[in-house]
């Protein structure tokens, strides 16, 4: 039998009413397939949505960080505002730099809300005042401004997002990471089962196999009579179980704002195609897996 | 057609066959005789690639069967139609439809749905059992069923090991009939039997070279048969 042959895949969809009705009904194994296959493929749309929602956070999140830094100028209150507009001026003239901005009381207010309450006086308190800066091209040199920086401006140290970028952005592309890995892995499993099952299929129905090859059936048919009916089990099964996982992460509760990555949770725009592969996916595991057992188990029943 | 040149066989460290040499030409009926054991079902198996033997040669269709490959070794049995004593069945599929497998597994679909079909049917005198199980049939029916499962691609070659053991001597006459029907029709018949009435009936109607096998090896039978 040859190892891979594209007749064999065209009669999967093409059909044979007669080869596939020479391999006997058995109920179990069929239902077993088909739920296996719906489960496992409504646990591949979770890790899917979760690898897909991780690596839109990781880019959000490095793209957003990186093309951002901080200025903080931490002085007395008295020399804090002439601070900051030295510093301002020390980075209107700083390559890579678009825009730069100090945060108003407002803004630092709004920012310490969470902690102190709505009705901070903070022109009374020795905060530090913020600098928004936003970079252009490839952004600023920050060896560079931090020497410029505590050469005009002791009270500044420049912030520029890298510490808290990386590891939030390793952490997302770990998600994202594990994500994928639990499809492959759910894969691999709808593999072992269907080779499990169509082995078992195979073993039930040694004299079926001996009655075929008795009357001339080569063994191509008789691979094609199980392949056939396992794959179409594995369609079928992880097709109802993709459409079940979809609607499930459409019924996902909204978190809004304060849910934070829970809120991303899903697919967005395109994405949306990505698990219409599962079943395919699926489907192609069964295919190899369930050709590669009759494979075997016809060799061995000579 | 189908030639065993010195061949043995051995199963299990003992020799079971031993020296055999047969050459089944176009259109000749033969008997094969001998006690039980003896190793009549095993040469028939030799005969339609369905054993390997462990020395000489078995040429089916001129090709040595160690040079064939399992396709090969599929597109000889649909040369060679084979009928057992305990014939087995597809027992989900009814009985049109196990007759017809042949033909479907051959790809011949239109065939197996045709007039022939039923022809051979009624050839049987099974038409009124087309749609029964088989598990719902009789010996007798069973073994009728065979045959035209056996002949329906036409085959060069008709083996029957034990075709009438399990059936009583009417329908095993009818069964003999059949077969005698084939061989006129210039088909090669081989019957593995211990039925010498059968043998006897049958060089009534043909002319049938009877072998026995003892001791491991093949010969002409005496006179008395």
């Amino acid at each position: 039998m040859k190892r891979f042959d594209l007749g064999i895949l065209r009669a999967i969809f093409k059909g044979d009413r007669q080869a596939d009705r020479v391999v006997p009904p058995s109920g179990f194994t069929a239902q077993l397939t088909l739920f296996a296959a719906g489960a496992m493929a409504f646990l591949a749309v979770f890790a899917l949505a979760l690898s897909l929602a991780s690596g839109r956070l990781a880019k959000v999140w490095g793209q957003e960080l990186a093309q951002s830094a901080t200025v903080r100028i931490v002085a007395p209150l008295d020399q804090r505002a002439a601070q900051t507009e030295a510093a301002l001026k020390v980075l209107e003239t700083t390559k890579g730099v678009a825009s730069a901005r100090a945060l108003t009381d407002a803004e630092q207010e709004a920012l310490l809300a969470p902690w102190f309450g709505p009705e901070l006086a903070i022109d009374s308190l020795p905060v530090p005042r913020l600098i928004e800066v936003v970079e252009e091209g490839a952004g600023l040199d920050p060896v560079g401004l931090r020497l410029r920086l505590s050469a005009e401006v002791p009270g500044a140290v420049l912030d520029d997002h890298s510490r808290w970028r990386a590891p939030l952005v390793a952490a997302a592309s770990r998600l994202r990471l594990l994500g994928w890995l639990s499809t492959l892995l759910i894969a691999t499993a709808v593999g072992a089962m269907v080779t499990l099952a169509a082995q078992a299929a195979l073993a039930a129905n040694a004299q079926v196999i001996a009655v075929l090859r008795l009357v001339g059936a080569k063994d191509d048919y008789i691979a094609r009579a199980f392949i056939r009916r396992f794959t179409l089990r594995a369609l079928l099964g992880s097709a109802v179980g993709t459409v079940l996982g979809m609607t499930a992460v459409i019924l996902l509760p909204d978190a809004g704002e304060a849910g934070g990555f829970l809120t991303g949770l899903g697919f967005a725009g395109a994405d949306w195609l990505v698990p219409l592969l599962v079943p395919v996916l699926i489907g192609a595991v069964a295919f190899i897996a369930t050709g590669a057992a009759a494979r075997r188990t016809l060799r061995e029943l000579t | 057609m189908i030639e065993l040149e010195n061949v043995a066989y051995s199963y299990g460290g003992g020799e079971l066959l031993s020296d055999i040499t047969l050459k089944l030409a176009p259109g000749s009926f033969h008997f094969l005789t001998g006690p039980s054991g003896a190793g009549k079902t095993t040469l028939m198996k030799l005969c339609y690639g369905a054993l390997l033997p462990t020395a000489g040669h078995v040429r089916l269709f001129n090709t040595d069967v160690r040079e064939m490959g399992r396709d090969d070794i599929a597109m000889v049995r649909r040369r060679v139609g084979v009928v057992h004593q305990d014939v087995k069945f597809l027992d989900h599929l009814p009985l049109t439809e196990n007759v017809a497998l042949p033909l479907s597994v051959a790809g011949r679909h239109a065939e197996a749905a045709g007039t022939d079909l039923e022809e051979l049917m009624s050839w049987v005198g099974l038409t009124h059992r087309a749609g029964a199980l088989p598990p719902e049939l009789s010996g007798g029916e069973r073994q009728r069923a065979a045959l035209a499962r056996a002949v329906i691609m036409s085959p060069d070659v008709i083996l029957a090991d034990e075709p009438t053991g399990n059936i009583d001597w009417e329908m095993s006459q009818r069964l003999l009939h059949l077969l005698i029907e084939l061989n006129r029709m210039g088909k090669t018949v081989l019957i593995a039997t211990h039925d010498l009435g059968l043998i006897r009936a049958t060089k009534a109607h043909v002319q049938a070279r009877v072998l026995r096998i003892a001791n491991r090896r093949i010969q002409l039978a005496g006179a008395d048969l």
